[in-house]
Order: C-alpha cells, then sequence, then structure tokens
C-alpha cells in the first residue's frame, strides 16, 4: 500500500480518535485525577471547603466502607444465583428450539426474544406493577393458591429482582446459545446416533460443549452488567425506598455520592475501584472458564 | 468464537448478512413422541411466561382507575384506552409528548452521526494499514469493560463546566462515539468490501473520499441498518446517562420521564399509575415496529454479539 494511502486510511479513524480522546479518555483521567483530592472543611467549618491533595486517600476510605463493600458482596452474591440460572434455562431452551422443526423453533424464537425488545426500565416499570398489591395480578394468584407473597419485603426484593432480570435475559442469551448450536456439524449427531447415543446424551456430550463459547460469552457480558445494575433496584427504589436503600448496589451508591452528597472525590475514587474490580472479575471468569478446557 | 455462528458475515460475501441459515432437520421424526411433546410444553410455558406481562400491560392500558384496581389484570374490563392516551397526551401540558420526542431525536440524530462515524473507523481499520491501528483497535475492544459510571460522572463534570449539562447535546454528543458500532463496522467491512474492487476503482482514479461515499457505503447498507438499529435500540433504552446530565424535564427522555412518575403516587399522593402504564405501553410501540419491520438485521446483530 502506498505511503499517502496508508494516511488516507487513518483519516477516515481520525473522527472517532478524537471523539474517543474527549468522551472515553480525559473522563478517565479525570476522574482518577479528581481522586486523588478531597474537599476539606478549614478550621470550624466557616471558612468553606479547600480542596486538597489527598493521595491514595479515598481509595483507602472506600476499600474499608461497609456500605461499598456490602453493595459489591451483595451483587456478587446475587449474580452467583440468578446468572448461572438464567444461563441453565437459556440453555436448555436453545436446546429444545434445536429439537423441534425449523420452522416451530423460527416461531418460538420470536416470541420468546419479546421480552428482549422492551426497554430494561419499561421492563422494571411492568414488573414492579406485576408485583404491586394494589393492581398486579400476582397477589391474586398467590391468595387463590393461598400463599401471601409480598414481592418488596426485604427478603424478596433480590428474588423480585431476578426474576425480572431473568424474564428479560433469557430471550437473548438463548439466541446467541441457540446461533452457535447451529453451528454444530449435523453428521456428529448421525454417527452418535449410529452408535446407540439417546438424545439427551447427544444434548450432553456434543452440544452441550460445543457452545461452551457462547456460554462464556454470555456468562461474561452478565456479569459485567450485573456489577453495575442500577435501573432495576433504582426503580424498585422509586416503590419501595424502605427495603431498597441508596447503597443497594455500588452504582447507587456512587451516583448517591456524586448527586446528592456532593462529594464527587470520592465518587470518583469508588467509581475507578468499580472498574478495577469488574476488570480483576472478567478476568478471573476467562482464566477459570479457559482453564476447564485444557 | 467466529466458527460457531452459522451466519458469520465473514461467509456472506458481498450482497451483505445472509439470512440466517435454515436446516432441515431429518432426524427429528426418529425422536421419540413422548420426548417432542415434553419438548413442546416447555416451549408453550416459556413462551406464556415471557408473554404474559406484556398482556397484562396492554389489558392493564385499557382500563380505567376503578378497573385497573378492582378487575382481574389478565382480562379486559371495559374500553378506556382512549381516555387514556387522551389523558397521557395532555397531562402537565403534553410533557409526554415532549419527552417521545426527546427520545426520537437523540436516538435518531444520536445513532445516524454515530453510525456515519463509526462506519468509517471500521472502514479504515479494516482495509488500511496505517501505524498505531493496533491501538485504535485496542481502544475499541477495551471500552466494552468500562463501567459506565467511570464514564458519565466525570462526563458531568466536563459538560457542566462548558454549560452544555441539561441541554440535548448532553445526550446527542456521548451518542456520537460508540466502540461496539465500530467492532460491528469493522466486521461487516471485512465481510462485505473486498480489496480488489478498492484496487480497482483507484486504478480508475477515484479519490479516497470518493470510494467510500460512493461505493463502500453504499455497498454497506445492510451493515450500516444494522449498526443503525443497534445503536438506535441502545440509545433509546439508556437511563443512567440522561438521568445524570438532564435535569430539567423539558430535556427527558421517555424512560426517566416515566421513572419519574412511577415514584409520584408514592412522593406527591397523585396517583398516575394508569399513566404510566399506558405510556410503557407506547414507549414499546416505536421499538417493536422498528425491529419488526428490520428483524433481519437486527437478528443478525444479536448473534454478532456472539462473535465479540
Amino acid at each position: 500500500m502506498i505511503r499517502s494511502q496508508r494516511w488516507k486510511g487513518a483519516a477516515f479513524t481520525v473522527p472517532f480518535q478524537l471523539g474517543f480522546v474527549f468522551l472515553y479518555l480525559l473522563p478517565i483521567g479525570y476522574a482518577v485525577y479528581e481522586s486523588l483530592f478531597q474537599e476539606k472543611q478549614s478550621g470550624l467549618g466557616l471558612g468553606g471547603a479547600t480542596r486538597e491533595f489527598a493521595g491514595f486517600d479515598n481509595y483507602q476510605l472506600g476499600l474499608t466502607d461497609s456500605a461499598f463493600m456490602g453493595s459489591i458482596l451483595r451483587v456478587v452474591l446475587f449474580a452467583c444465583v440468578q446468572i448461572p440460572f438464567m444461563l441453565l434455562v437459556s440453555l436448555v431452551l436453545a436446546l429444545f428450539l434445536d429439537a423441534v422443526t425449523s420452522k416451530a423453533a423460527n416461531r418460538f424464537r420470536i416470541v420468546l426474544l419479546v421480552p428482549y425488545m422492551i426497554p430494561g426500565v419499561v421492563a422494571a416499570i411492568v414488573w414492579v406493577n406485576l408485583y404491586s398489591p394494589a393492581v398486579g395480578p400476582l397477589t391474586p394468584l398467590g391468595d387463590l393458591f393461598g400463599f401471601d407473597w409480598n414481592f418488596f419485603a426485604p427478603s424478596m426484593v433480590w428474588p423480585s429482582i431476578g426474576n425480572l432480570l431473568t424474564w428479560h435475559g433469557i430471550g437473548y442469551n438463548m439466541v446467541i446459545i441457540y446461533s452457535a448450536l447451529q453451528g454444530v456439524p449435523r453428521e456428529l449427531f448421525e454417527a452418535a446416533r449410529l452408535d446407540g447415543a439417546s438424545e439427551s446424551r447427544i444434548a450432553l456430550s456434543i452440544k452441550i460443549p460445543f457452545v461452551r463459547g457462547a456460554l462464556v460469552l454470555t456468562g461474561l457480558l452478565s456479569i459485567i452488567q450485573m456489577l453495575q445494575i442500577f435501573n432495576e433496584p433504582a426503580l424498585f427504589r422509586r416503590i419501595t425506598p424502605e427495603t431498597v436503600d441508596d447503597s443497594f448496589t455500588p452504582i447507587m451508591i456512587i451516583y448517591n455520592q456524586a448527586f446528592n452528597a456532593g462529594n464527587y472525590h470520592y465518587a470518583a475514587a469508588l467509581s475507578v475501584l468499580l472498574a478495577l474490580i469488574l476488570g480483576v472479575a472478567s478476568f478471573l471468569f476467562f482464566r477459570l472458564t479457559s482453564k476447564e478446557v485444557d | 468464537m467466529a466458527t460457531t455462528t452459522t451466519d458469520s458475515p465473514k461467509k456472506s460475501g458481498r450482497s451483505g448478512m445472509p439470512p440466517v441459515q435454515r436446516i432441515t432437520r431429518p432426524d427429528t421424526a426418529s425422536r421419540g413422541r413422548g420426548g417432542q411433546r415434553f419438548i413442546l410444553l416447555g416451549l408453550i410455558l416459556a413462551s406464556a411466561y415471557s408473554l404474559f406481562p406484556v398482556w397484562w400491560l396492554i389489558v392493564a392500558a385499557t382500563k380505567d382507575r376503578v378497573g385497573l384496581y378492582q378487575s382481574n389484570g389478565m382480562w379486559f374490563s371495559g374500553m378506556h384506552l382512549w381516555d387514556n392516551l387522551h389523558q397521557l397526551f395532555t397531562y402537565e401540558d403534553g410533557i409526554f409528548l415532549r419527552w417521545t420526542a426527546n427520545s426520537f431525536l437523540y436516538a435518531g440524530v444520536g445513532s445516524l452521526g454515530g453510525t456515519l462515524i463509526a462506519l468509517a473507523t471500521g472502514y479504515g481499520l479494516a482495509r488500511f494499514d496505517f501505524p498505531g491501528r493496533g491501538v485504535v483497535f485496542a481502544c475499541v475492544v477495551g471500552s466494552f469493560l468500562i463501567p459506565i459510571a467511570l464514564l458519565t460522572l466525570p462526563l458531568y463534570l466536563m459538560f457542566s463546566e462548558i454549560g452544555l449539562v441539561d441541554t440535548p447535546w448532553a445526550m446527542l454528543i456521548p451518542c456520537l462515539i460508540n466502540p461496539f458500532s465500530v467492532y460491528l463496522a469493522k466486521v461487516y467491512t471485512e465481510a462485505t468490501i473486498p480489496f480488489e474492487l478498492l484496487e480497482a476503482a483507484r486504478i480508475d482514479g477515484a479519490g479516497e473520499l470518493r470510494i467510500f461515499f460512493s461505493i463502500v457505503l453504499r455497498m454497506m447498507t445492510t451493515g450500516g441498518a444494522t449498526v443503525f438499529l443497534l445503536a438506535f435500540v441502545n440509545t433509546w433504552n439508556a437511563f443512567f446517562l440522561p438521568l445524570t446530565v438532564l435535569r430539567g424535564e423539558e430535556n427527558w427522555t421517555l424512560n426517566i420521564g416515566l421513572y419519574n412518575w412511577t415514584g409520584k403516587t408514592l412522593e406527591s399522593g397523585i396517583d398516575v399509575t394508569s399513566l404510566v402504564l399506558t405510556g410503557a405501553l407506547l414507549s414499546i410501540v416505536p421499538l417493536a415496529i422498528m425491529m419488526t419491520a428490520m428483524r433481519r438485521y437486527w437478528r443478525s446483530g444479536v448473534t454478532m454479539g456472539a462473535l465479540k
């Protein structure tokens, strides 16, 4: 390729590069910079606050902040239950789709993708109302079977949110796993059948190992989303502020520190910490899942 | 991972994304009847679970307040959809229509600009070998891991310093740079634009800009439509960014408006549940229409996620 042509090619990427610098690199740098400072009250607090360099004090505070670490633990525990459950259901449904005629599979696939078409906030609004004892149909349904369930009770908030996330996410994950399943060479099944393998055996020993890559990917995407969960608990908080407090998830704490407490420096430090945790979690997940292959 | 999807764009040649491959399965006949029934039952139950909230929402949007609180949630009780719509459109001087227009503005204009930038970048990355290309691509992929709070909070501070907070620009500018769109555009370019074609155009004396606008963009309509659709949906669904950078309700999106109304009963005692539900239903309609109309593109885009 001629030299001048190369530079013309680079020119096509210039708008993006500029935007990336201003909308990604600069904000991250700014957040890291801000996280190294603290507002300090001078003397008796009469002279107003002054800005002082604080080194890693904000980070130390964050790591020992029981509300922040507690929220991370809460979200991680929840992720350990909800993500495997959702992926298992998605996998089973993808295997089911793979087992029916392609005409039926297409119809079911479209129906099962309907929840994914709904914006996350709207999905949360719908479910909050479904759960609502005043307007929702689930409370009368519970009465019918003798359950006296309260979806907004402290012990029920996570299952309620988990159900909402599962409902919203199954279709998308199923489609990714299903399209991976389509890549399994069909001759493998014939060969296995000739050898006398049952359909469930084929699913377990051929299909599932073949879609491992898709499962790792959907798992990773779910973990990244889950550590940043905000929309659903924020919406629950609008309905039941007494069960979902303002430090329910890491992002909720960061948002509150920045906009309600006005403590940008601390919020910046916490968001850097969250990014590091996210990076480490993704890395560990990849290591764990790729080790099993060997 | 590219090898695990049948509709990988790499195989699709010049015509863009292929329709999802249909595979005939003669083997299903050999399965036991009971097994098939069990599988169908499972799929039907999953479909019912997926659809019943939407059904409930449609039914709820047709009820007046009495019906909403007292009748069976899963079936109709009177037809008050028009009253609800009228109420929704006139509430607080038609603020709902304003939010709808805002959502269309941010998602439409933002995604259009973002798609154009992404296509140019994807083309540059896929078809030119310039120094720093690897760094740009590493930035694209690396940014998938950045939590939204880490970007949004400093962006808010920066925007407030230059007076952009609480203006439409605060939503539009971030939409212009979308690394995932760039990633998709690169993959689509690799699949649809042959090197030989570019060489031929150059020999014919076409300039690089002309090649991009009159050949590349035209051949990328399918890929471009997918990128646009996914970006549109993404912006339409956005929540954390608009919640942070838009303070006054005249600039809000549908999501923020509906979120705000949801807690109103508790905050001020004014019951707007009926408005929230009708509004929620309406806010799905544009997405549903767009996704159905562009189903082919969308499906390939969803499975493209598997290539990441």
